[in-house]
């Protein structure tokens, strides 16, 4: 009789600590379960990525439509290549949409915003988004601000 | 010494020297323990007596010299074998050394269990033999902490014999115990070395209540064999040190003071360091 | 002076030989052939007294740690206008650090003084060697079941703990203070990455956990059989264990986060 209490109090413990694991993993690390299967790669081009990072949110009007997969440099041009993971059933996506790195609040992360444009086909696997805006680099504006202030 | 020559022994000691630390213990014992007797193993606190049964059952290794059970030497034979050889000793030890975890009855079957794959209801004969043997049949239910020190030791023979060991050694089995308790610990030692024809080797102090049921005494002090011999043979010895220990004798060859220097030396100095 | 560093030699050649022994005891206990039949009860009993016991105050550090970092956080966030990070600063201070480390410290001081305590009471009430008369090896009898309930348990209640802390900051910012629960969770998981924070916080507990096991096993089985002898024991196994998880700890995220 005691014996089988331990054992279902042991097996009550492996239990609270799997379901620990996976509020860690799911609701504070925000695993997402099986994201490959649906998801399209779309490719866009920025001169300066400020402080993006993969994994940042993309988002359409606000609203989370993917992630970035991930930021490499293409070489001939010298500029950051972003990869992003569009959800697939989102696929309304013109494909003159622009995509502008935006930051959250004044000090937050960065993410990407698209704007769907006027076109009737819409972006698919591999595509490029050719109309992008990089981040706001606070120095820059301060230096753009100054240089204003001083030819005035 | 006489005595052991022709009957077989079934401990065989020899050039025995063991030491803690810088403190010499045993220096080159021998001795040869007869089989099927009840053999006492007696001296003054701190000879050592306990150690000589660690080093029996191979839980300390000697600095020198040989220790043979049934003419093996405990301490050159594999692990394994040692292992095999511990099932056929016994041991209870000073303070029962029950597991406080299981009870009464788990405690007396633990060795069963370990070396035997027999059936549940075999393991609960024996259990209840062993226990009746003891007199504690009904006690069985209990837990360790539920018991007395008298019927502790009891369940700890009952647990020493549970395997019916050739060789069963009782260390300081009357120590701290009440005469009624002594009493029935000498009157189970003998009457279960009769029934069960073992060896037993007890390590004792308790003078009156060895003599009673030892065959053969081994006295042991400052590291050696003093003296050994029947109960008669013993009490009869004109040896100063063996009538100290023999009649608990406050003061004699085995000194009343620890070793040091002279008292008023240790006066003195005392009172030329305070100076 | 030239005893005094023979006696400081001496102590050394000591704790040498200590680290030895303790060594041996490891490997003996974990790596002779295992007896699943007669371990897996023995296991299962310890995880109950180790891990299963330990929850209550598990549970409730873990609450009240992560409702202070959720108050302490905000009255700095506030400051700057950020207030939203305080659900990313409360998880990752819990994940990387502070789970894996008070878990380790609270552990050594419930758990593993009552395995140093108990070990030592068998060897002090003759058990271990009456264990070896019946030929049966203390080691992994009496040692490896402790041993491996402890490396078990551990990384679960250090996961148990960062779950119960990340729900005390939220109680704190969301309930209390009326940060928004959207930003508050979106912050946090953009913030904690699971193999990068997660991963190497449950790396470490698991770390924390052998050698806090490890050490209060040792410490028991290697005392002075006597009630001083064990009380000593305890306390050194408290103290071993603490100083070993903060040294460690700081090693650890050295490796892990410091981009060595």
């Amino acid at each position: 009789m005691r014996m089988r209490w331990i054992e279902i109090m042991v097996g009550f413990f492996m239990v609270l600590g799997i379901l620990a694991l996976l509020g860690l993993a799911l609701n504070v690390s925000g695993l997402k379960l099986a994201t490959k299967a649906n998801t399209y790669t779309v490719q866009a081009r920025f001169e300066n990525i400020g402080g993006l990072t993969s994994r940042a949110k993309v988002t359409l009007s606000g609203v989370q439509i993917g992630e970035v997969k991930s930021i490499q440099i293409d070489k001939k041009r010298l500029v950051a290549i972003v990869t992003m993971k569009i959800y697939s059933d989102v696929d309304y996506l013109s494909t003159d949409s622009s995509a502008k790195i935006l930051t959250a609040g004044l000090l937050g992360e960065q993410y990407i915003g698209i704007s769907v444009g006027f076109e009737e086909a819409s972006l698919k696997d591999g595509d490029t988004i050719n109309d992008t805006q990089s981040a706001m680099v606070l120095e820059e504006l301060i230096g753009k601000f100054l240089f204003n202030k001083v030819s005035n | 010494m006489s005595m052991n020559k022709g009957s077989e022994s079934i401990i065989d000691i020899e050039g025995l020297s063991f030491s803690r630390g810088s403190r010499q213990i045993f220096r080159s014992v021998d001795m040869q323990i007869p089989r099927g007797k009840i053999s006492a193993i007696m001296g003054p606190s701190g000879t050592g007596k306990t150690t000589l049964l660690k080093l029996i059952g191979g839980q300390l290794r000697p600095d020198a010299g040989s220790i043979k059970v049934d003419g093996l030497n405990v301490h050159q034979i594999s692990r394994q074998r040692l292992f095999l050889l511990r099932e056929k000793m016994g041991m209870l030890f000073q303070s029962g050394a029950l597991f406080t975890d299981m009870s009464v009855f788990e405690n007396v079957a633990f060795p069963i269990r370990v070396h035997t794959e027999l059936p549940e209801d075999m393991i609960r004969d024996i259990v209840l033999l062993k226990l009746q043997a003891v007199g504690l049949r009904g006690a069985r239910g209990l837990m360790p902490s539920e018991l007395s020190g008298g019927m502790a030791r009891r369940v700890a023979l009952a647990r020493a014999i549970a395997l019916d060991p050739d060789l069963v050694m009782y260390d300081e089995p009357f120590t701290g115990q009440d005469p009624i308790a002594k009493g029935v610990l000498v009157k189970l030692i003998r009457q279960i070395n009769q029934a069960l024809g073992h060896t037993s080797i007890i390590v004792s102090h308790d003078i009156q209540e060895t003599l009673s049921i030892a065959d053969y005494i081994f006295l042991l002090a400052d590291g050696h064999v003093i003296a050994s011999g029947t109960p008669e043979e013993l009490l009869n010895n004109d040896t100063e040190q063996v009538q100290q220990f023999m009649r608990g004798l406050p003061d004699g060859p085995v000194p009343f003071h620890f070793s040091t220097d002279d008292m008023l030396t240790d006066l003195f100095s005392q009172e030329s360091a305070n100076a | 002076m030239l005893d005094q560093i023979a006696s400081l030699g001496r102590l050394g050649l000591d704790r040498l030989a200590g680290a030895g022994r303790a060594g041996g005891v490891l490997w003996q206990s974990l790596v002779a052939k295992p007896e699943p039949v007669v371990m897996f009860p023995l296991l299962l009993k310890q995880i109950y007294f180790v891990g299963v016991l330990s929850l209550v105050i598990i549970i409730v550090s873990g609450l009240f740690i992560g409702m202070v970092l959720g108050l302490q956080g905000y009255t700095i966030l506030v400051d700057y206008g950020s207030e939203q990070a305080v659900g990313q600063m409360v998880a990752l201070s819990l994940v990387r650090e502070l789970a894996p480390v008070v878990t380790a410290l609270l552990f050594a001081g419930r758990a593993g003084s009552a395995v140093t305590a108990e070990i030592g009471l068998m060897k002090a009430t003759e058990q271990l060697s009456s264990l070896e008369m019946i030929g049966v090896d203390p080691l992994r009898r009496i040692l490896a079941p402790r041993l491996w309930a402890g490396f078990i348990s551990m990384p679960i209640l250090a996961v148990i703990f960062a779950m119960v802390g990340v729900f005390g900051g939220a109680l704190v910012s969301i309930e209390w203070l009326g940060i928004f629960e959207g930003s508050f969770w979106s912050n946090m998981q953009n913030s904690v990455d699971f193999s990068e924070d997660v991963l190497n916080g449950v790396i470490k507990a698991l770390v924390f956990g052998v050698v806090v096991t490890w050490i209060a096993v040792f410490q028991g089985y290697d005392c002075v059989p006597t009630s001083e002898g064990i009380s000593q024991a305890t306390t050194r196994t408290v103290v071993y264990s603490s100083l070993a998880v903060l040294a460690l700890d700081f090693i650890l995220t050295a490796l892990m986060f410091g981009d060595l």
